[in-house]
Protein backbone atom coordinates (compact mmCIF):
# COMPACT_ATOMS: atom_id res chain seq x y z
CA UNK A 1 0.00 0.00 0.00
CA UNK A 2 1.76 3.33 -1.33
CA UNK A 3 1.79 5.84 1.90
CA UNK A 4 1.12 8.84 -0.78
CA UNK A 5 -1.68 7.44 -2.11
CA UNK A 6 -3.58 6.66 1.48
CA UNK A 7 -2.30 10.49 2.01
CA UNK A 8 -3.82 11.14 -1.61
CA UNK A 9 -7.49 9.44 0.10
CA UNK A 10 -7.31 11.08 3.13
CA UNK A 11 -6.96 14.90 2.04
CA UNK A 12 -10.14 13.94 -1.00
CA UNK A 13 -12.35 12.61 1.46
CA UNK A 14 -11.64 15.54 4.25
CA UNK A 15 -11.76 18.11 1.82
CA UNK A 16 -14.94 16.80 -0.41
CA UNK A 17 -16.95 16.45 3.41
CA UNK A 18 -15.69 19.73 3.65
CA UNK A 19 -16.91 21.00 0.65
CA UNK A 20 -20.41 19.15 1.50
CA UNK A 21 -21.05 20.53 4.91
CA UNK A 22 -19.85 23.96 3.41
CA UNK A 23 -22.38 23.57 0.39
CA UNK A 24 -25.25 22.47 2.95
CA UNK A 25 -24.45 25.84 5.31
CA UNK A 26 -24.97 27.77 2.14
CA UNK A 27 -27.42 26.13 0.36
CA UNK A 28 -29.87 26.64 3.31
CA UNK A 29 -29.13 30.68 2.25
CA UNK A 30 -29.35 29.77 -1.57
CA UNK A 31 -32.54 28.90 -1.06
CA UNK A 32 -34.02 31.25 1.44
CA UNK A 33 -32.73 33.79 -0.82
CA UNK A 34 -34.52 32.25 -4.21
CA UNK A 35 -37.44 31.62 -2.13
CA UNK A 36 -37.51 35.64 -0.94
CA UNK A 37 -37.39 36.61 -4.41
CA UNK A 38 -39.80 34.52 -5.90
CA UNK A 39 -42.07 36.03 -3.19
CA UNK A 40 -41.27 39.31 -4.18
CA UNK A 41 -38.56 39.50 -0.92
CA UNK A 42 -35.19 40.39 -0.41
CA UNK A 43 -34.47 37.54 1.98
CA UNK A 44 -31.29 37.13 4.84
CA UNK A 45 -29.15 40.66 4.22
CA UNK A 46 -28.47 41.74 7.56
CA UNK A 47 -25.33 39.15 8.62
CA UNK A 48 -22.52 40.55 6.42
CA UNK A 49 -22.63 41.92 2.76
CA UNK A 50 -25.72 39.94 0.91
CA UNK A 51 -26.23 38.11 3.91
CA UNK A 52 -23.39 35.83 3.27
CA UNK A 53 -22.27 35.53 6.80
CA UNK A 54 -26.08 34.05 7.85
CA UNK A 55 -25.17 30.66 7.45
CA UNK A 56 -22.63 30.79 10.08
CA UNK A 57 -24.79 33.32 12.26
CA UNK A 58 -27.45 30.40 12.00
CA UNK A 59 -24.72 27.37 13.22
CA UNK A 60 -23.51 29.34 16.02
CA UNK A 61 -27.41 29.71 17.31
CA UNK A 62 -27.84 26.09 16.83
CA UNK A 63 -24.29 24.93 18.73
CA UNK A 64 -25.41 26.60 21.67
CA UNK A 65 -29.19 25.92 21.95
CA UNK A 66 -29.98 23.95 24.59
CA UNK A 67 -30.19 19.90 23.74
CA UNK A 68 -33.05 18.61 24.95
CA UNK A 69 -33.77 14.36 25.30
CA UNK A 70 -37.54 13.94 26.17
CA UNK A 71 -37.55 11.83 29.80
CA UNK A 72 -38.96 8.75 28.13
CA UNK A 73 -36.95 8.99 24.40
CA UNK A 74 -35.01 6.31 23.92
CA UNK A 75 -31.59 7.93 25.01
CA UNK A 76 -29.00 5.24 22.87
CA UNK A 77 -31.66 5.78 19.34
CA UNK A 78 -32.49 9.10 19.77
CA UNK A 79 -28.54 9.77 19.41
CA UNK A 80 -27.95 7.73 17.11
CA UNK A 81 -30.52 8.28 14.78
CA UNK A 82 -29.21 11.88 13.77
CA UNK A 83 -25.34 10.64 12.73
CA UNK A 84 -27.22 7.87 10.80
CA UNK A 85 -29.07 10.13 8.87
CA UNK A 86 -26.12 12.16 8.15
CA UNK A 87 -23.58 9.67 7.01
CA UNK A 88 -25.33 8.39 4.02
CA UNK A 89 -26.20 11.65 2.89
CA UNK A 90 -22.28 12.21 3.01
CA UNK A 91 -21.05 8.41 1.60
CA UNK A 92 -22.87 8.96 -1.47
CA UNK A 93 -21.11 11.42 -2.83
CA UNK A 94 -17.84 9.02 -2.45
CA UNK A 95 -18.66 7.64 -6.64
CA UNK A 96 -19.45 11.13 -8.14
CA UNK A 97 -16.75 11.72 -10.70
CA UNK A 98 -16.61 15.78 -10.02
CA UNK A 99 -14.38 16.05 -12.99
CA UNK A 100 -11.66 14.12 -15.37
CA UNK A 101 -8.28 13.48 -13.69
CA UNK A 102 -5.69 16.39 -13.56
CA UNK A 103 -2.10 16.60 -13.88
CA UNK A 104 -1.07 18.84 -10.87
CA UNK A 105 2.79 19.58 -9.86
CA UNK A 106 3.78 16.16 -12.21
CA UNK A 107 1.18 14.04 -9.64
CA UNK A 108 -1.58 12.25 -10.92
CA UNK A 109 -4.27 13.01 -9.40
CA UNK A 110 -8.31 11.47 -10.09
CA UNK A 111 -11.65 13.55 -9.08
CA UNK A 112 -13.51 10.91 -7.06
CA UNK A 113 -12.65 9.52 -3.90
CA UNK A 114 -13.67 5.90 -5.26
CA UNK A 115 -14.31 4.26 -8.86
CA UNK A 116 -16.65 1.14 -7.96
CA UNK A 117 -17.43 -0.71 -10.78
CA UNK A 118 -21.25 -1.10 -9.50
CA UNK A 119 -21.11 2.53 -8.43
CA UNK A 120 -24.84 3.03 -9.01
CA UNK A 121 -25.80 0.22 -6.78
CA UNK A 122 -23.83 1.79 -4.19
CA UNK A 123 -25.81 4.53 -4.35
CA UNK A 124 -29.25 2.88 -3.94
CA UNK A 125 -27.84 0.99 -1.13
CA UNK A 126 -26.38 3.84 0.35
CA UNK A 127 -29.41 6.01 0.16
CA UNK A 128 -32.14 3.19 1.28
CA UNK A 129 -29.69 3.21 4.34
CA UNK A 130 -30.68 6.76 5.07
CA UNK A 131 -33.94 5.65 5.63
CA UNK A 132 -33.33 3.92 9.12
CA UNK A 133 -31.78 7.11 10.61
CA UNK A 134 -35.18 8.80 10.19
CA UNK A 135 -37.44 6.38 11.02
CA UNK A 136 -35.53 6.16 14.54
CA UNK A 137 -35.13 9.27 14.84
CA UNK A 138 -39.25 9.10 14.76
CA UNK A 139 -39.77 6.32 16.58
CA UNK A 140 -36.91 6.77 19.41
CA UNK A 141 -38.75 10.21 20.42
CA UNK A 142 -41.33 8.81 22.24
CA UNK A 143 -44.34 11.41 20.16
CA UNK A 144 -47.04 10.55 17.93
CA UNK A 145 -45.98 13.27 15.53
CA UNK A 146 -42.67 12.29 15.21
CA UNK A 147 -43.97 8.30 14.85
CA UNK A 148 -46.23 9.48 12.33
CA UNK A 149 -43.17 11.84 10.50
CA UNK A 150 -40.96 8.61 9.98
CA UNK A 151 -43.69 6.21 9.23
CA UNK A 152 -44.84 8.21 6.32
CA UNK A 153 -41.29 8.96 5.37
CA UNK A 154 -40.42 5.04 5.38
CA UNK A 155 -43.31 4.25 3.18
CA UNK A 156 -42.66 6.81 0.87
CA UNK A 157 -39.03 6.44 0.18
CA UNK A 158 -39.32 2.93 0.38
CA UNK A 159 -42.15 3.49 -2.99
CA UNK A 160 -40.11 5.96 -4.65
CA UNK A 161 -37.12 4.41 -4.50
CA UNK A 162 -38.73 1.70 -6.44
CA UNK A 163 -39.16 4.34 -9.48
CA UNK A 164 -35.66 6.15 -8.72
CA UNK A 165 -34.24 2.99 -8.85
CA UNK A 166 -35.81 1.68 -12.44
CA UNK A 167 -34.83 5.24 -13.95
CA UNK A 168 -31.20 4.47 -12.78
CA UNK A 169 -31.57 1.49 -14.54
CA UNK A 170 -31.98 3.36 -18.33
CA UNK A 171 -29.21 5.31 -17.60
CA UNK A 172 -26.82 1.89 -16.69
CA UNK A 173 -28.46 0.19 -19.65
CA UNK A 174 -27.51 3.27 -21.99
CA UNK A 175 -23.81 3.69 -21.22
CA UNK A 176 -23.79 -0.41 -20.82
CA UNK A 177 -21.92 -0.13 -17.42
CA UNK A 178 -22.48 0.64 -13.63
CA UNK A 179 -19.50 2.44 -12.91
CA UNK A 180 -19.80 6.09 -12.70
CA UNK A 181 -17.27 7.18 -14.64
CA UNK A 182 -18.24 5.31 -17.82
CA UNK A 183 -21.38 6.85 -17.17
CA UNK A 184 -20.05 10.03 -17.66
CA UNK A 185 -17.81 8.75 -20.32
CA UNK A 186 -20.58 7.34 -22.67
CA UNK A 187 -22.39 10.86 -22.57
CA UNK A 188 -19.58 12.79 -23.73
CA UNK A 189 -19.24 14.28 -27.35
CA UNK A 190 -22.00 15.57 -29.45
CA UNK A 191 -24.47 14.61 -32.23
CA UNK A 192 -24.04 16.93 -35.24
CA UNK A 193 -21.23 18.55 -33.43
CA UNK A 194 -23.28 20.46 -31.27
CA UNK A 195 -26.25 18.22 -29.49
CA UNK A 196 -24.64 16.77 -26.34
CA UNK A 197 -24.99 13.33 -25.85
CA UNK A 198 -26.95 13.47 -22.38
CA UNK A 199 -28.92 10.95 -21.25
CA UNK A 200 -31.64 13.54 -20.88
CA UNK A 201 -32.18 13.92 -24.71
CA UNK A 202 -32.17 10.29 -25.15
CA UNK A 203 -34.53 9.56 -21.89
CA UNK A 204 -36.47 12.14 -21.42
CA UNK A 205 -39.10 10.91 -19.51
CA UNK A 206 -36.43 8.55 -17.25
CA UNK A 207 -35.07 12.06 -16.40
CA UNK A 208 -38.69 13.35 -15.21
CA UNK A 209 -38.96 10.28 -13.21
CA UNK A 210 -36.05 10.58 -11.82
CA UNK A 211 -36.35 14.25 -10.66
CA UNK A 212 -39.38 13.76 -9.21
CA UNK A 213 -38.91 10.59 -7.34
CA UNK A 214 -35.81 12.72 -6.06
CA UNK A 215 -37.98 15.48 -4.54
CA UNK A 216 -39.59 12.49 -2.31
CA UNK A 217 -36.56 11.06 -1.82
CA UNK A 218 -35.47 14.07 -0.39
CA UNK A 219 -38.43 14.76 1.60
CA UNK A 220 -38.96 17.66 -0.43
CA UNK A 221 -41.97 19.93 -0.95
CA UNK A 222 -44.30 19.03 -2.92
CA UNK A 223 -43.82 15.87 -1.20
CA UNK A 224 -42.73 16.78 1.97
CA UNK A 225 -45.18 14.86 3.81
CA UNK A 226 -42.58 13.82 6.69
CA UNK A 227 -42.51 16.71 7.73
CA UNK A 228 -46.31 18.28 6.83
CA UNK A 229 -45.92 21.26 9.44
CA UNK A 230 -49.60 22.03 9.27
CA UNK A 231 -50.50 18.33 10.39
CA UNK A 232 -46.75 16.57 11.76
CA UNK A 233 -45.99 19.76 13.62
CA UNK A 234 -42.15 18.90 12.06
CA UNK A 235 -42.97 15.25 11.97
CA UNK A 236 -39.78 13.28 12.67
CA UNK A 237 -37.63 15.85 14.32
CA UNK A 238 -40.50 17.32 16.45
CA UNK A 239 -38.47 16.79 19.83
CA UNK A 240 -34.78 17.67 18.06
CA UNK A 241 -33.03 20.61 19.01
CA UNK A 242 -29.99 21.75 19.22
CA UNK A 243 -27.16 20.11 17.25
CA UNK A 244 -28.63 17.00 16.90
CA UNK A 245 -31.58 18.63 15.04
CA UNK A 246 -28.54 20.38 12.99
CA UNK A 247 -26.86 16.83 11.90
CA UNK A 248 -30.93 16.12 10.88
CA UNK A 249 -31.21 19.23 8.76
CA UNK A 250 -27.86 18.87 7.37
CA UNK A 251 -28.44 15.21 6.36
CA UNK A 252 -31.44 16.50 4.61
CA UNK A 253 -29.96 19.71 2.62
CA UNK A 254 -26.44 17.23 2.09
CA UNK A 255 -28.80 14.55 0.27
CA UNK A 256 -30.11 17.54 -1.80
CA UNK A 257 -26.50 18.26 -3.10
CA UNK A 258 -25.81 14.43 -3.47
CA UNK A 259 -28.99 13.53 -5.79
CA UNK A 260 -28.38 16.85 -7.46
CA UNK A 261 -24.54 15.43 -8.09
CA UNK A 262 -26.12 12.03 -8.85
CA UNK A 263 -28.95 13.39 -11.28
CA UNK A 264 -26.27 15.82 -13.32
CA UNK A 265 -23.82 12.34 -13.53
CA UNK A 266 -26.04 10.33 -14.61
CA UNK A 267 -28.16 12.13 -17.41
CA UNK A 268 -26.99 15.38 -17.39
CA UNK A 269 -23.40 14.62 -18.57
CA UNK A 270 -21.54 14.68 -15.28
CA UNK A 271 -18.61 17.04 -15.80
CA UNK A 272 -18.88 17.15 -19.76
CA UNK A 273 -18.95 20.48 -21.09
CA UNK A 274 -17.10 22.50 -24.02
CA UNK A 275 -13.59 22.31 -23.93
CA UNK A 276 -13.44 19.68 -20.55
CA UNK A 277 -11.15 17.42 -22.71
CA UNK A 278 -8.53 20.35 -23.07
CA UNK A 279 -8.61 22.32 -19.69
CA UNK A 280 -9.52 19.04 -17.10
CA UNK A 281 -10.40 21.84 -14.22
CA UNK A 282 -13.33 22.93 -16.20
CA UNK A 283 -15.27 19.93 -15.14
CA UNK A 284 -15.87 20.54 -11.72
CA UNK A 285 -17.06 24.00 -12.84
CA UNK A 286 -19.92 22.69 -14.94
CA UNK A 287 -20.51 19.71 -12.49
CA UNK A 288 -21.14 23.05 -9.72
CA UNK A 289 -23.17 24.39 -12.32
CA UNK A 290 -25.36 21.59 -13.23
CA UNK A 291 -25.85 20.93 -9.37
CA UNK A 292 -26.71 24.83 -9.16
CA UNK A 293 -29.37 24.58 -11.51
CA UNK A 294 -30.65 21.18 -10.45
CA UNK A 295 -31.21 22.55 -6.97
CA UNK A 296 -32.73 25.54 -8.25
CA UNK A 297 -35.13 23.35 -9.87
CA UNK A 298 -36.16 21.76 -6.37
CA UNK A 299 -36.66 25.04 -4.87
CA UNK A 300 -38.52 26.63 -7.46
CA UNK A 301 -40.91 23.69 -7.46
CA UNK A 302 -40.99 24.44 -3.52
CA UNK A 303 -42.40 27.53 -3.95
CA UNK A 304 -44.82 26.49 -7.14
CA UNK A 305 -46.67 23.57 -5.89
CA UNK A 306 -48.55 22.56 -2.90
CA UNK A 307 -48.22 19.42 -0.94
CA UNK A 308 -49.99 16.67 -2.38
CA UNK A 309 -52.45 14.33 -0.29
CA UNK A 310 -50.48 11.18 1.41
CA UNK A 311 -52.74 8.50 -0.46
CA UNK A 312 -53.06 10.26 -3.34
CA UNK A 313 -48.51 10.39 -2.93
CA UNK A 314 -48.48 6.68 -2.75
CA UNK A 315 -50.85 6.34 -5.35
CA UNK A 316 -48.84 8.48 -7.90
CA UNK A 317 -45.85 6.24 -6.30
CA UNK A 318 -47.20 2.84 -7.03
CA UNK A 319 -49.66 2.90 -9.91
CA UNK A 320 -48.05 5.85 -12.16
CA UNK A 321 -44.37 6.05 -11.76
CA UNK A 322 -43.76 2.54 -11.27
CA UNK A 323 -45.52 1.26 -14.23
CA UNK A 324 -43.88 3.83 -16.29
CA UNK A 325 -40.63 3.09 -15.21
CA UNK A 326 -41.24 -0.30 -16.17
CA UNK A 327 -42.27 0.57 -19.60
CA UNK A 328 -38.98 2.85 -20.19
CA UNK A 329 -36.99 0.17 -18.99
CA UNK A 330 -38.33 -1.86 -21.66
CA UNK A 331 -38.50 0.78 -24.54
CA UNK A 332 -35.12 1.72 -23.77
CA UNK A 333 -33.78 -1.97 -23.90
CA UNK A 334 -35.40 -2.37 -27.40
CA UNK A 335 -34.42 0.83 -28.37
CA UNK A 336 -30.66 -0.44 -27.76
CA UNK A 337 -31.20 -3.78 -29.01
CA UNK A 338 -32.74 -2.47 -32.31
CA UNK A 339 -29.63 0.19 -32.72
CA UNK A 340 -27.51 -2.73 -32.20
CA UNK A 341 -29.06 -5.38 -34.29
CA UNK A 342 -29.30 -2.85 -37.47
CA UNK A 343 -26.01 -1.51 -36.27
CA UNK A 344 -27.13 2.08 -36.92
CA UNK A 345 -27.29 4.76 -33.60
CA UNK A 346 -30.56 6.43 -35.49
CA UNK A 347 -32.35 3.31 -33.97
CA UNK A 348 -31.59 5.12 -30.66
CA UNK A 349 -34.21 8.00 -31.46
CA UNK A 350 -36.70 5.21 -31.02
CA UNK A 351 -36.34 5.33 -26.97
CA UNK A 352 -37.16 9.24 -26.73
CA UNK A 353 -40.24 9.20 -29.16
CA UNK A 354 -41.61 5.99 -27.38
CA UNK A 355 -40.85 7.35 -23.64
CA UNK A 356 -42.94 10.47 -24.38
CA UNK A 357 -45.71 8.31 -26.01
CA UNK A 358 -45.99 6.15 -23.01
CA UNK A 359 -45.55 9.68 -20.78
CA UNK A 360 -48.44 10.66 -22.16
CA UNK A 361 -50.76 7.88 -22.14
CA UNK A 362 -49.56 8.14 -18.17
CA UNK A 363 -50.64 12.01 -18.11
CA UNK A 364 -54.21 11.22 -19.85
CA UNK A 365 -55.14 8.43 -17.44
CA UNK A 366 -54.17 10.62 -14.70
CA UNK A 367 -55.72 13.86 -15.61
CA UNK A 368 -59.13 11.08 -16.69
CA UNK A 369 -58.74 9.69 -13.09
CA UNK A 370 -58.33 12.85 -11.23
CA UNK A 371 -61.32 14.21 -13.56
CA UNK A 372 -63.97 11.36 -12.91
CA UNK A 373 -66.22 13.14 -10.29
CA UNK A 374 -66.57 10.01 -7.79
CA UNK A 375 -62.72 10.15 -7.23
CA UNK A 376 -62.61 13.19 -5.52
CA UNK A 377 -64.95 12.46 -2.93
CA UNK A 378 -63.01 9.74 -1.92
CA UNK B 1 -57.88 12.98 -24.08
CA UNK B 2 -56.27 15.37 -22.30
CA UNK B 3 -52.24 14.96 -23.32
CA UNK B 4 -50.51 18.28 -23.29
CA UNK B 5 -53.07 20.59 -21.31
CA UNK B 6 -52.53 19.19 -17.23
CA UNK B 7 -48.62 19.65 -18.13
CA UNK B 8 -49.20 22.91 -19.67
CA UNK B 9 -51.49 23.49 -16.60
CA UNK B 10 -48.35 22.83 -14.62
CA UNK B 11 -45.87 24.90 -16.59
CA UNK B 12 -47.76 27.68 -16.21
CA UNK B 13 -47.81 27.44 -12.19
CA UNK B 14 -43.83 27.37 -12.57
CA UNK B 15 -43.76 29.88 -15.11
CA UNK B 16 -45.96 32.96 -12.30
CA UNK B 17 -43.26 31.68 -9.96
CA UNK B 18 -40.43 32.29 -11.89
CA UNK B 19 -41.72 35.31 -13.21
CA UNK B 20 -41.90 36.90 -9.88
CA UNK B 21 -38.46 36.19 -9.57
CA UNK B 22 -37.90 39.38 -11.72
CA UNK B 23 -40.15 41.54 -9.95
CA UNK B 24 -39.16 44.71 -7.53
CA UNK B 25 -38.89 43.40 -4.17
CA UNK B 26 -41.17 44.92 -1.73
CA UNK B 27 -39.45 44.71 1.13
CA UNK B 28 -38.88 47.81 3.37
CA UNK B 29 -35.47 47.96 5.42
CA UNK B 30 -37.01 48.77 8.21
CA UNK B 31 -34.78 49.87 10.95
CA UNK B 32 -33.22 52.11 7.74
CA UNK B 33 -36.42 52.99 5.73
CA UNK B 34 -39.50 53.47 7.38
CA UNK B 35 -43.18 54.09 5.83
CA UNK B 36 -45.11 57.11 6.40
CA UNK B 37 -48.13 56.11 8.48
CA UNK B 38 -51.45 56.87 7.39
CA UNK B 39 -52.94 60.39 8.74
CA UNK B 40 -55.24 58.52 10.98
CA UNK B 41 -53.16 56.27 12.28
CA UNK B 42 -53.05 55.25 16.31
CA UNK B 43 -50.14 55.03 17.71
CA UNK B 44 -48.28 55.72 20.67
CA UNK B 45 -50.36 59.03 22.80
CA UNK B 46 -49.14 62.53 23.01
CA UNK B 47 -50.45 65.33 25.59
CA UNK B 48 -50.57 68.48 23.33
CA UNK B 49 -49.60 72.46 24.62
CA UNK B 50 -51.04 75.57 23.65
CA UNK B 51 -48.87 78.15 21.57
CA UNK B 52 -48.12 79.47 24.96
CA UNK B 53 -46.96 76.85 26.56
CA UNK B 54 -50.15 75.59 29.09
CA UNK B 55 -50.84 72.28 29.03
CA UNK B 56 -54.39 71.07 26.66
CA UNK B 57 -54.86 68.76 29.62
CA UNK B 58 -57.06 69.84 32.61
CA UNK B 59 -56.83 66.82 34.61
CA UNK B 60 -61.00 65.72 34.04
CA UNK B 61 -59.86 62.61 33.63
CA UNK B 62 -62.75 61.61 31.09
CA UNK B 63 -60.59 59.65 29.29
CA UNK B 64 -59.97 57.37 31.64
CA UNK B 65 -63.26 56.91 31.73
CA UNK B 66 -63.56 56.31 28.36
CA UNK B 67 -61.25 53.89 28.49
CA UNK B 68 -62.34 50.03 27.70
CA UNK B 69 -58.89 48.48 28.83
CA UNK B 70 -58.58 50.95 32.31
CA UNK B 71 -55.35 51.77 30.83
CA UNK B 72 -55.20 55.55 32.11
CA UNK B 73 -54.69 56.73 35.36
CA UNK B 74 -55.31 60.28 36.19
CA UNK B 75 -55.00 62.81 39.08
CA UNK B 76 -55.46 66.29 39.11
CA UNK B 77 -54.69 68.93 41.33
CA UNK B 78 -55.64 72.85 41.61
CA UNK B 79 -54.28 75.53 39.50
CA UNK B 80 -52.86 78.86 40.55
CA UNK B 81 -52.45 82.01 38.99
CA UNK B 82 -48.97 82.02 40.80
CA UNK B 83 -48.36 78.32 39.40
CA UNK B 84 -50.20 77.54 36.28
CA UNK B 85 -50.70 74.74 34.24
CA UNK B 86 -53.32 74.76 32.30
CA UNK B 87 -56.22 77.15 31.27
CA UNK B 88 -58.83 77.02 34.34
CA UNK B 89 -59.46 75.70 37.69
CA UNK B 90 -57.59 71.87 37.47
CA UNK B 91 -54.52 70.33 36.14
CA UNK B 92 -53.49 66.33 35.57
CA UNK B 93 -50.54 66.55 38.09
CA UNK B 94 -50.25 62.66 37.36
CA UNK B 95 -50.95 61.27 34.06
CA UNK B 96 -50.03 57.58 33.25
CA UNK B 97 -50.90 55.19 30.83
CA UNK B 98 -50.27 51.48 30.80
CA UNK B 99 -49.02 50.65 27.09
CA UNK B 100 -49.03 46.81 27.80
CA UNK B 101 -53.09 47.42 28.64
CA UNK B 102 -53.79 50.11 26.08
CA UNK B 103 -55.92 48.75 23.16
CA UNK B 104 -55.28 52.03 21.16
CA UNK B 105 -59.00 52.05 20.45
CA UNK B 106 -58.62 55.88 20.39
CA UNK B 107 -61.54 56.35 22.58
CA UNK B 108 -59.74 58.84 25.01
CA UNK B 109 -59.34 60.91 22.26
CA UNK B 110 -62.75 61.42 21.73
CA UNK B 111 -63.72 61.94 25.00
CA UNK B 112 -61.26 64.55 25.49
CA UNK B 113 -62.81 67.58 25.88
CA UNK B 114 -59.73 70.09 25.07
CA UNK B 115 -58.13 67.52 22.43
CA UNK B 116 -55.24 67.28 24.69
CA UNK B 117 -54.72 63.49 24.16
CA UNK B 118 -53.75 62.72 20.89
CA UNK B 119 -52.70 58.71 19.54
CA UNK B 120 -49.74 60.03 17.29
CA UNK B 121 -47.75 58.46 14.32
CA UNK B 122 -45.18 57.05 16.96
CA UNK B 123 -45.60 53.00 17.04
CA UNK B 124 -41.71 51.79 18.43
CA UNK B 125 -42.53 51.06 21.58
CA UNK B 126 -40.19 48.31 23.44
CA UNK B 127 -39.72 47.89 27.29
CA UNK B 128 -37.85 44.92 28.70
CA UNK B 129 -39.79 45.79 32.17
CA UNK B 130 -43.17 45.82 33.25
CA UNK B 131 -42.48 48.67 35.34
CA UNK B 132 -41.61 50.09 32.37
CA UNK B 133 -44.61 49.74 30.46
CA UNK B 134 -46.22 52.33 32.78
CA UNK B 135 -45.44 55.69 30.54
CA UNK B 136 -45.71 59.15 33.16
CA UNK B 137 -46.37 62.32 31.98
CA UNK B 138 -43.46 63.75 31.46
CA UNK B 139 -43.15 61.04 28.45
CA UNK B 140 -46.18 61.69 26.96
CA UNK B 141 -46.43 65.97 27.16
CA UNK B 142 -45.19 66.96 23.64
CA UNK B 143 -42.27 70.02 24.13
CA UNK B 144 -43.06 72.88 24.97
CA UNK B 145 -43.27 75.21 21.34
CA UNK B 146 -41.46 77.72 19.94
CA UNK B 147 -42.25 81.11 21.64
CA UNK B 148 -44.24 79.47 24.56
CA UNK B 149 -42.87 79.35 28.10
CA UNK B 150 -43.04 76.10 30.47
CA UNK B 151 -45.55 75.05 33.23
CA UNK B 152 -45.77 76.40 35.10
CA UNK B 153 -46.18 79.65 34.40
CA UNK B 154 -46.84 82.75 36.68
CA UNK B 155 -50.01 84.52 34.97
CA UNK B 156 -52.44 87.52 34.93
CA UNK B 157 -55.45 87.07 37.13
CA UNK B 158 -58.75 86.17 35.40
CA UNK B 159 -57.13 85.46 32.13
CA UNK B 160 -57.84 81.99 32.16
CA UNK B 161 -60.60 81.07 33.49
CA UNK B 162 -61.98 78.43 30.88
CA UNK B 163 -60.73 75.05 30.80
CA UNK B 164 -62.52 74.29 27.26
CA UNK B 165 -61.54 76.52 24.89
CA UNK B 166 -64.19 77.37 22.00
CA UNK B 167 -63.79 74.99 19.38
CA UNK B 168 -64.60 74.26 16.13
CA UNK B 169 -65.82 71.30 14.52
CA UNK B 170 -62.79 68.97 13.79
CA UNK B 171 -61.97 68.24 10.15
CA UNK B 172 -60.30 65.25 9.81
Amino acid sequence: MNFLLVLEWLIKGFVLALVLLGGFAYLTLYERKALARIQSRIGPNRAGPWGILQPIADAVKLIFKEELTPAKADKLIFTLAPVLTVVPAVVITAVVPWGPSLDIFGYHLNLYIANVNVGVLYIMSVASIAVYGIVLAGWSSNNKYAMMGGLRSTAQMISYEIALGLSFVSAVMLAGSMNMLEIVAAQSGYWFHFIPKWFVLLQPVGTGIFLIATLAEVNRAPFDMPEAEQELTAGYHTEYSGMKFALLFMAEYTKMIAISAIGATLFFGGFNGPFVDRFPWLGPVYIFIKIFILLFGMIWVRATFPRIRYDRLMAFGWKVLLPVSLALVFITAVGIILAQHFDNSVLLAVIPVASLLVAGVAVAMVDRTLRRKDYARR
Amino acid sequence: MRVVEPVVELARGLWTTLRMMFDKPVTIQYPEQKKPVKARFRGRHVLNRYENGLEKCIGCALCAAACPADAIFVESSENTDEQRYSPGDRYASTYEINMLRCIYCGFCEDACPTEAIILGDQYELSFTDRRQSIYPKEMLIQPVPAGGKPTPQKTEPGVYTRSVPEMKDPQD
